[in-house]
């Protein structure tokens, strides 16, 4: 049966929660599609994630296996294939506790970077998985700085072969998923040389493992390189490479070939390597970061209404713990900037899908803003989610700590986000180089992409409100995102003039101006998720009270913004000390005005109790009792050996000499 | 791998320190002395063998308990066979044996023996005291319950007095009061002293504490009416049995009621404790461990991310030069830097609370407990100040680290995992700021009614002569003098002053407006929490002000210096938004502000490594291969990797079991 002080949050719902549901699932027929998926992937048990908390890392890892290998089953026997509509939903069904994630990055990049014949000869073998590919860029030394990668592959024209070596420790491939235990592939980059010259980082298909016993191929050294903070599961893996020669076949040559002389041919445009990048930046933000901050949001928030403590009211009972107005403004900010960040979502992904039809007409131009917009937004999302995460953790007070909380899997998993696929700092760098370039055109009249026209258009206004209500206008606020945005861009710019004026080499001028670049970037990104949030909302339907709650997540995603980073909205006076009162009070006023639709506004996120895994966050929140009865299956409760070597003689008195 | 030289970066760093790092380091352990005896002890622990083992990441939780329980018991062995008496030198010890985790003795040494110490009555010491020390006995402190924590009030474990066997009858009457958590309770003690309402001649007399026996002597089997276990996996913590207990109808003879204090008579007559005051003194003593532990744990932090980003290489900064150290990099000094500043401001914020303590500890074995309240008030405060700091800022630095500082290899997520929970315990955060502020409050009042405070809340005297004279927070405006800590001291002391008066103001708006003055505080709840932080803040600003002038080597000062001003002016820089909304300071001098941080971060670069090897940890205690004192790490992380128990076997057994058929089907 529900918890009534849950049940009670959920009949007071301003809203369908069914529709929101839909609304985010982007129509009811996916939705449809999407339950149907989890369906048949949580109720058979060998997907189960039941005993997770318990297992040792080899655990773990035989049961990722395991799933890996059931999963094709699963698929053949449920007709779902590559292509079909619910392939999206099976990686978010399994809460991504599978192996073989890199066996699938192995095919893109063979796809994206491989020659026609290349592509006909290792596609088929990896569909039918009679090998296991990885995919192996970074190194113990090296990780976003490509060039920097030490790995060489040298030529040798007598025998047709690269040989591939790692002449030093710190060029041993370190990371790779599955590499360390399953891959007989793997994708190895390593800098070319062709008769002693170095023609820079290239992509070589390399056998690792025995295809028959699975032992590692001569010249390989290859292992698993110790536990991590999460991704107990995967095998992340070292490479060690000695004399080991590939043929001249094996590098993957879309690009770029080496004729059998020793000639080396670049062909075609290498752009589309920055559209592959952009699209995994893109796709990871809704798989491993949007997901990952919903679930938190769920367990807190219903949690938060279970969880009684202390008493608002002499004589009352003690009160919820989400009605006291710092765990409001803890959790309900991160459940807005969830709604907030889906819909960036969506518009970064129509944004890519409208990129990926001109670059197939061979035109390239959207490019530059794209790959602005997703580092930037990556590195944004991933930061604001990891710390939203976290935040969850701590407000559920000490159970929070508890694995069963299913919080810390959530935040140890989230916050690797931050450092894979681009570290955020260089990325929002990448971004800041960007605006700075379209500051510059634009500031001459010279057009730029639209995401940035407004860096033109330097308005030296004040901020018009005149009260708290006018804050709750998105003209108001908006308007002073891409005031503070365009103070960021156009004050670095002029440092930078200014330092390479007064003699600087542009590099170094660059190096003294990241702190600043850094924050103009962000600026930048949070005012185009303002934006994009309030222009949402703007087309929702009326109906159902959709569109009234949602502009209240939005006016409090606005105004959390602002009285967070107070500094950046004061200076230069564009918003005034009692304009900044209003702000405060506005925003304080929002958190109670959501704070009734608190749990119907996670339950539309619809995670199913297995997606969870949470002790706290379960539909029927019955916390206690939950908690109490996993405690019980933890395996520290069977009889422990310390007892009878350690313990017993302690306490028979071995001490009592003393 | 042992007999590698150090890297040459870090021997470039090191010679490059324009200050001697042992002078600072005896600043941080409180004298030379200190340092000598600090570092006795250490090559004790460190070269006995009996402490040596394999590197806890590769162990089960199971395994790692066990390791610690061996630990512990040779550690009670030893101390006093050594002799070692002193609390710090006990806490040494400790600490290096167990690498700064916690360990299932925890409970026993520092609250079961404690609370015998000061709450047990003659006959009672006699009947547990010696047992426990020779650890016949082993206790933990069972209050927290699965459904309360910081609000002691509501726990509902029942002790109810059965006049006719002379008895009290424990009970758990519901799930959420099974008692959950405390630290030890799993499965090591076989006692536990147990928080619960006493209930007597048909009346609730509140909270009070028991010495309930949970275990058999002998076989170290539950006893009958006693449900207890491990509460399972936890973020950190492994070597801990947290635990949990339920009691049904369990009885206990009325004796166990620890009564030196409050009284049960055989009859039933309940007889009230004199004062309750003294419990304060205990909070205060654990509330100042949490913030000098928030200082050590964020040092050893830095000291990795520092080092590590010393010996990492990327990138170019130059067109054509070698790929030089990440510390180069502005945004890299603009994370770890003041993070590096923060830790040594609250090294000497938790020195001072432990000597005030100590010095108003005397006065209160005379009597004299005038000063206790706002070292209650401010050590609540502190306390969780520091412990987000430290919290966020321990993150940070792993974030610093890239993707290696997310292997358990660079240590820093074993030391976020221990110190993490220090912002729940011992009172949970939010409700430490909140009290902090209910004393803000009450001195705000006392102003505003024409009365003077005195303290570190002084400032607020100042308030009502602004009052008479309104330009003077203007006037404030062109004297601060952002190179100088001291006027930087005055200038959080506006903000702090401000933000406290904007709470008070907002709170007695609210309560014109609302029915309860709950109601009002709650409303006003998010504004008192920032006041008290920016009451905080200014605390820590003035205590590391005032310690440079102790520092009598110059180039120590020197340096101590930079940190301070860096501490202070990022502060500023970080909260800008209150400096200018009260006037504080104007647009352009935030300006400067930030471009006088960046500057500081260039004059600190030097030092940097020296700063943190000032911290003096032992490579063991540190417990990274990315922060070793040598710098090789890459050696290292391979070596460290060979031994993940995923590389147990060559061909892992998943592959003839998974792997294998399914490529034979296929």
């Amino acid at each position: 049966s529900v918890n009534p002080d849950l049940g009670s949050e959920r009949q007071t719902a301003s809203f369908s929660v069914e529709r929101l549901t839909a609304l985010l699932d982007g129509g009811a027929e996916q939705t449809r599609i999407r339950r149907a998926v989890v369906e048949a992937i949580q109720s058979d048990p060998v997907f189960s994630r039941e005993n997770q908390y318990f297992q040792t890392q080899n655990e773990r890892y035989e049961a990722a296996v395991r799933k890996a290998v059931h999963l094709q089953k699963k698929m053949h026997e449920m007709g779902w294939t590559e292509n079909g509509p619910e392939y999206k939903y099976i990686y978010r069904a399994l809460s991504g506790d599978v192996a073989f994630l890199l066996h699938r990055v192995f095919m893109r990049s063979i796809s994206v970077l491989g020659s026609d014949r290349q592509i006909a000869k290792w596609i088929p073998l990896a569909t039918q998985h009679k090998l296991i590919g990885s995919y192996a860029q970074t190194e113990l030394g090296h990780g976003t700085y490509l060039q920097g990668l030490e790995t060489t592959a040298v030529f040798d024209t007598a025998t047709q072969e690269f040989i591939l070596n790692t002449p030093k420790i710190s060029a041993m491939k370190w990371w790779p998923g599955d590499m360390g235990r399953s891959a007989t592939h793997t994708v190895v980059f390593a800098q070319l040389y062709i008769h002693g010259k170095c023609y820079g980082i290239h992509p070589f298909i390399v056998q690792i493992r025995s295809l028959q016993d699975h032992s590692l191929c001569p010249g390989v050294t290859a292992g698993d390189i110790g536990p991590k903070m999460n991704f107990e599961h995967i095998d992340n893996g070292y490479l060690l490479l000695k004399n080991v020669r590939v043929p001249r076949e094996n590098m993957l040559s879309k690009f770029c070939e080496v004729r059998p002389d020793g000639t080396y041919v670049r062909q075609g445009s290498q752009q589309i390597n920055y559209f592959t990048m952009t699209s995994v930046r893109i796709s990871l933000i809704s798989d491993e970061v949007l997901i990952p901050l919903k679930k938190a949001c769920t367990i807190a928030i219903r949690y938060s209404v279970v969880r009684r403590q202390s008493k608002l009211k002499p004589g009352e009972q003690e009160a919820k713990i989400l009605d006291y107005q710092t765990q409001q403004e803890k959790l309900l900010p991160q459940l807005a900037a969830a709604y907030a960040f889906h819909f960036t979502n969506d518009y970064l992904q129509e944004l890519f899908d409208k990129g990926y039809r001109e670059i197939q007409r061979k035109n390239f131009d959207m490019l530059p803003e794209l790959h602005a917009l997703s580092s930037g937004f990556k590195a944004m999302i991933t930061q604001h989610c990891t710390a939203g995460v976290e935040i969850c953790l701590r407000a559920c007070g000490g159970h929070g700590y508890s694995l069963l909380s299913g919080l810390p899997s959530l935040y140890t998993k989230i916050l690797a986000s931050c450092i894979y696929e681009g570290e955020n700092t260089i990325l929002l760098l990448q971004t800041a180089r960007f605006l700075i370039k379209c500051f510059m055109a634009a500031s001459a009249g010279q057009p730029v992409p639209p995401s940035v026209t407004y860096l033109a258009a330097v308005k030296h206004g004040k901020c018009p409100a005149k009260n708290k209500l006018d804050f709750l206008s998105p003209d108001i606020y908006t308007e002073a995102y891409q005031h503070v945005a365009v103070r960021l861009t156009s004050s670095t710019a002029a440092k930078l003039q200014d330092l390479i004026q007064s003699g600087d080499k542009k590099h170094d001028a660059w190096n003294q101006c990241t702190v600043q670049l850094v924050q103009a970037a962000k600026a930048h990104c949070h005012y185009i998720a303002v934006k994009n949030f309030a222009e949402t909302v703007e087309k929702l339907e009326t109906k159902a009270g959709i569109q009234k709650i949602m502009k209240h997540l939005c006016d409090l995603f606005a105004l959390h913004g602002i009285f967070s980073n107070t500094g950046a909205f004061l200076h230069d006076g564009y918003t005034s000390a009692a304009q900044m009162d209003m702000v405060t009070a506005a925003y304080l006023d929002l958190l109670a005005a959501i704070r009734k639709d608190a749990v119907p506004l996670v339950d539309a996120f619809d995670f199913t109790d297995q997606s969870l895994n949470s002790a706290l966050g379960s539909y029927d929140g019955q916390v206690y009792q939950r908690l109490y009865e996993w405690a019980q299956k933890s395996p520290t409760n069977q009889m422990s050996p310390a007892y009878e070597r350690y313990l017993k003689p302690l306490l028979h008195n071995t001490l009592s000499k003393l | 791998a042992a007999a590698m030289s150090v890297n040459a970066d870090l021997r470039r760093e090191r010679a490059a320190a324009t200050f001697q790092p042992e002078l600072l380091t005896h600043i941080l352990d409180g004298g030379p002395e200190r340092t000598r005896r600090r570092k006795e002890i250490e090559a004790l622990v460190l070269n006995d063998p009996d402490f040596q083992h394999e590197d806890l990441n590769f162990l089960s939780r199971s395994q790692r308990y066990e390791q610690a329980i061996r630990k512990s018991s040779l550690m009670v062995m030893k101390l006093r066979e050594y002799g070692i008496a002193d609390p710090e030198e006990i806490y040494w010890f400790k600490s290096f044996v167990h690498r700064g985790r916690p360990e299932p003795l925890d409970l026993h040494l520092g609250m079961f023996l404690p609370t015998l110490l000061t709450q047990a009555t003659p006959e009672q010491q006699d009947r547990f005291f010696m047992p426990a020390w020779n650890l016949e006995i082993i206790g933990t402190y069972a209050q927290t319950e699965m459904g309360h924590g910081t609000h002691l009030r509501g726990l509902e474990t029942t002790a109810t007095y059965d006049p006719s066997t002379q008895e009290f009858i424990l009970n758990s009457p519901t799930v959420t009061s099974i008692k959950w958590w405390p630290g030890g309770l799993g499965k090591t003690s076989n006692h536990a002293i147990v928080l619960a309402q006493l209930y007597t001649q048909g009346q609730c007399k509140g909270l009070h504490a028991f010495i309930v026996p949970i275990r058999q002597l002998g076989t170290h089997e539950p006893l009958p009416g006693i449900t207890v276990g491990d509460i399972g996996p936890k973020f950190g913590y492994d070597e801990m049995d947290n635990g949990y207990l339920k009691m049904d109808n369990f009885r206990i003879p009325r004796e166990n009621m620890l009564m030196k204090y409050a009284q049960v008579e055989p009859d039933g007559t309940y007889v009230k404790p004199v004062s309750d005051k003294l419990t304060y003194g205990t909070m205060v003593f654990i509330r100042s461990l949490i913030v000098g532990d928030s200082a050590r744990s964020l040092s050893r932090a830095c000291t990795i991310a520092i080092r590590y980003s010393a010996v990492r290489h990327q990138s170019e900064l130059k067109p054509g030069e070698p790929e030089p150290q990440i510390l180069d990099y502005q945004t890299q000094q603009y994370k770890l830097f003041p993070l590096l500043a923060t830790a040594y401001a609250f090294h000497f914020v938790g020195a001072y609370i432990k000597d005030t303590y100590h010095r108003i500890n005397g006065d209160i074995s005379k009597g004299d407990l005038s000063e206790l309240p706002e070292l209650h008030a401010l050590t609540a405060g502190l306390k969780a100040f520091t412990s987000w700091t430290a919290n966020a800022g321990i993150e940070e630095c792993r974030m610093a680290c890239g993707g290696h500082g997310y292997s358990r290899c660079s240590g820093i997520p074993d030391i976020y995992v221990t110190f993490t929970p220090s912002c729940t315990y011992e009172g949970e955060n939010t409700v430490m700021m909140l009290q902090t502020a209910r004393f803000l409050m009450k001195s705000y009042t006392q102003v505003t009614s024409g009365q003077q405070v005195s303290g570190m809340v002084s400032y607020l005297n100042d308030l009502s002569r602004q009052r008479i004279q309104p330009q003077h927070v203007a006037a404030r405006t062109v004297t601060v003098r952002i190179n100088d800590p001291t006027s930087l001291v005055e200038a959080y002391k506006s903000r702090a002053a401000r933000l406290v008066e904007s709470a008070a103001k907002n709170l007695q708006a609210e309560l014109s407006h609302r029915k309860s003055k709950e109601d009002a505080w709650n409303k006003t709840s998010v504004d008192l929490v920032r006041a008290s932080e920016a009451h905080c803040h200014y605390v820590v600003v003035k205590l590391f002000t005032a310690k440079l002038a102790e520092v009598g080597d110059a180039a120590v000062r020197a340096v101590l210096t930079e940190l301070c001003l860096l501490y202070a002016l990022f502060g500023i820089s970080r909260n800008a938004g209150d400096f200018l909304q009260a006037g504080i300071l104007t647009s352009a001098q935030i300006t400067q502000v930030n471009q006088h941080v960046k500057e500081l971060l260039a004059v600190i670069r030097p030092n940097a490594v020296t700063l943190v090897d000032s911290f003096d940890f032992h490579d063991v205690h540190l417990g990274s291969v990315l922060g070793r004192y040598d710098g090789n790490v890459y050696e290292n992380m391979f070596e460290w990797a060979k031994k993940s128990p995923l590389n147990k076997t060559q061909v892992h057994e998943s592959f003839h079991k998974h792997l294998k058929p399914m490529q034979a089907k296929l």
